[in-house]
């Protein structure tokens, strides 16, 4: 499956992928009208971690063998079969917070704006490059197909 | 402290309509221009920082930012400028040389804008470059005197040029060091220049041993502080050069402030980590033509005659007696980098008023070696501002075997000429060491920007070519009867060796 491949060495740390990941979540789709009037309801599903200059875009890696879908209590976890992503149902998710702590990566995240959910990536949908890999300034995301062997445990 | 007099020469308009307050400003400027502040959740700019890098508003992703010229109008002075009453305030303030970086921003006359090319009509036609093979490799060194060949027609030995650089395009990257520029850019560089099939210089930087693979398409140069020079670094490369001069900087050395000599730097330069690099004005062993001579022929012995030697000078105002010596001397390459050339770093003065433009220096030097009949023992590489393709083109019929661009390249790979280089603060990741600064150079899209600038202007070279009726670069190269002269007076015309237009 196509994954998202994160190239450290060219992370500025800009956080482009932040904002443009919030955006693609957000109700309007709009950059200004996400930020200035739904902030308060969205949040970006990508971390930028930074230790000084070094620096890279956080997101689910979509693992072979997701500890995350395995650990859920209420089936909300789910591969996702036409893109192979692991998604969270927001409709079933009950907010136990039990993906968040077997996620070997620490890439989901509580979602407390209003809900009690987990919100990790999702790939983007319906789009066909997730929108933090096309919004990377320096192309320090890719979006690939990955090998099955190669791909995350 | 004193109230400094010096006012902004930017101001930033922030549209807050638009601003999200991401941040993005905020993260990206190394000059601290853009700060968030917590309580209002907005971001405010300090104008007075700003240098005008545009790094701030390509990266936002609303658009909300305009960086305008400080509108602030002084009395008009034809005499009296804005620019010159700031450079006096900061001067008075600090007591030092105004230092820049780039090329010459004075609006001297640029001769590239009043020359004008031919096209074949009726009487000759032109060539469809889309359907014809057109020529643009190019061979730099020296040719053979004549050809002479044995009873069955062969050639003899004397006839056989000797070491030649093969360019399949006659554009080169001109000297940038690691140290003045960032690893990523020197990267960028030599991979573009190995893919293209032409090359770079090292600048008076040393090779980075990473770079060695990349020797085979890179020029090493020999200046006067003699940086990283070992014999590994001249047979890892293609030619040799020895810098005498830059146009940017003519008759003055070079200063690299300890804060850019890193640990790689400094192994790369073999000096101390943290120490400044500086390049003395002179060579301290060359003091006439006959002691360049011998330069000349020690790194051609040091290189067993393998690879061409170049010499690179900045064109002053006897560059035409200079050139003929250069090549008296031995040199198979005489480089010319003229007043609009670049730099890391200069004296503003120094910068602004030093030297002569590249086009007047070409024409004279091409010239003298005509006449002199020593023209084949040198080719001639032009830098200091070739813009585009038809800069080079017009550069080529005045007389260049190739030209060296180096601002150009830089721009391709998101230079946009603040002329800030020497703080080492470079918004683009370029122009510093700062490893936080220089990740915002992906070598992959640097490389690439560089192998489609190349490609662009060598489809535009063959059109104007083919529109001229020539196949080959070969037979444009000195032939000024494809040139005419717009708007210049007879001395510049003259000087030019071109007819005015209509004429």
């Amino acid at each position: 499956m196509k994954r998202i491949v994160i190239h450290e060495e060219h992370c500025i740390g800009c956080r482009l992928c932040e904002v443009h990941c919030l955006v693609a979540h957000s109700a309007s789709r709009n950059i200004i009208k996400a930020f200035k009037t739904e902030r308060k309801a969205v949040m970006p599903r990508v971390m930028v971690e930074e230790d000084g200059p070094l620096s890279f875009a956080l997101q689910c890696r979509q693992c072979e063998d997701p500890s995350c879908l395995e650990a859920c209590v209420s089936g909300a976890m789910h591969r996702d079969e036409r893109t192979g992503a692991v998604i969270c149902d927001e409709t079933r998710c009950v907010g136990c917070w039990m993906c968040i702590m077997v996620c070997p990566v620490g890439a989901i995240q509580q979602n407390l704006l209003g809900t009690h959910i987990a919100s990790k990536c999702d790939l983007c949908y319906d789009a066909e490059m997730p929108a933090c890999v096309a919004h990377c300034p320096n192309e320090g995301l890719t979006y690939e197909e990955v090998s099955e062997e190669k791909a995350p445990r | 402290m004193a109230l400094s007099l010096a006012t902004a020469s930017f101001v930033i308009e922030r549209d807050e309509s638009r601003c999200i307050a991401c941040q993005v400003c905020v993260r990206q400027c190394a000059n601290d221009v853009h700060y968030y502040d917590e309580e209002s959740e907005r971001v405010f700019s300090n104008d007075a920082s700003c240098v005008g890098c545009h790094r701030c508003v390509t990266m936002c992703p609303t658009h909300a930012l305009v960086v305008r010229q400080n509108p602030l109008e002084f009395r008009p002075h034809p005499n009296w400028s804005a620019g010159k009453l700031r450079d006096i305030y900061r001067q008075a303030e600090t007591g030092g040389m105004l230092l820049t970086g780039m090329g010459c921003d004075e609006p001297y006359r640029i001769y590239w804008d009043h020359m004008l090319l031919n096209a074949a009509q009726v009487t000759n036609p032109s060539i469809d470059p889309m359907r014809e093979p057109m020529e643009l490799r190019t061979f730099l060194g020296a040719k053979p005197e004549k050809l002479s060949f044995d009873a069955d027609g062969n050639l003899l030995e004397d006839s056989l040029p000797g070491p030649q650089l093969e360019l399949a395009v006659p554009i080169m990257f001109s000297a940038m060091s690691y140290g003045s520029v960032s690893y990523n850019a020197c990267l960028a560089l030599a991979r573009a220049a190995t893919k293209i099939g032409t090359f770079c210089n090292t600048g008076e930087g040393g090779l980075h041993p990473t770079l060695y693979p990349y020797g085979d398409h890179t020029i090493a140069q020999v200046a006067s502080g003699r940086f990283g020079v070992h014999l590994d670094y001249m047979n890892a490369v293609a030619a040799l050069e020895i810098k005498i001069g830059q146009g940017a900087k003519p008759g003055i050395g070079g200063h690299l402030p300890g804060e850019k000599v890193s640990l790689d730097v400094s192994r790369t330069r073999m000096i101390p980590q943290g120490t400044d690099a500086i390049s003395p004005a002179p060579h301290h062993d060359i003091y006439s033509i006959e002691d360049l001579r011998q330069l000349i022929y020690a790194l051609k012995e040091a290189t067993q005659y393998t690879k061409p030697v170049s010499v690179k000078v900045a064109a002053v105002h006897n560059i035409a007696p200079i050139a003929s010596g250069i090549v008296r001397a031995g040199a198979d390459i005489v480089a010319i980098d003229g007043l609009r050339g670049g730099t890391g770093a200069a004296p503003t003065a120094v910068r602004n008023n030093v030297g002569i433009p590249i086009e007047l220096a070409l024409a004279a030097v091409d010239q003298r070696l005509r006449e002199e009949g020593i023209r084949h023992r040198a080719s001639i590489v032009v830098a200091g501002s070739c813009r585009n393709s038809a800069d080079i083109l017009k550069a080529i019929a005045l007389g260049a075997d190739a030209v060296y661009i180096a601002t150009s390249a830089l721009v391709a790979m998101g230079c946009h000429l603040c002329q800030n280089c020497y703080t080492g603060r470079c918004n683009w990741g370029i122009a510093t060491q700062d490893p936080y600064l220089t990740k915002r150079l992906n070598p992959d899209i640097g490389e690439r920007r560089l192998v489609n600038l190349i490609r662009a202007w060598s489809l535009e070279i063959k059109e104007m070519m083919g529109g001229m009726g020539i196949n080959s670069i070969e037979s444009l190269r000195g032939n000024r009867d494809h040139l005419r002269g717009v708007g210049l007076n007879q001395v510049e015309l003259d000087a030019l060796g071109i007819r005015a237009a209509g004429y």
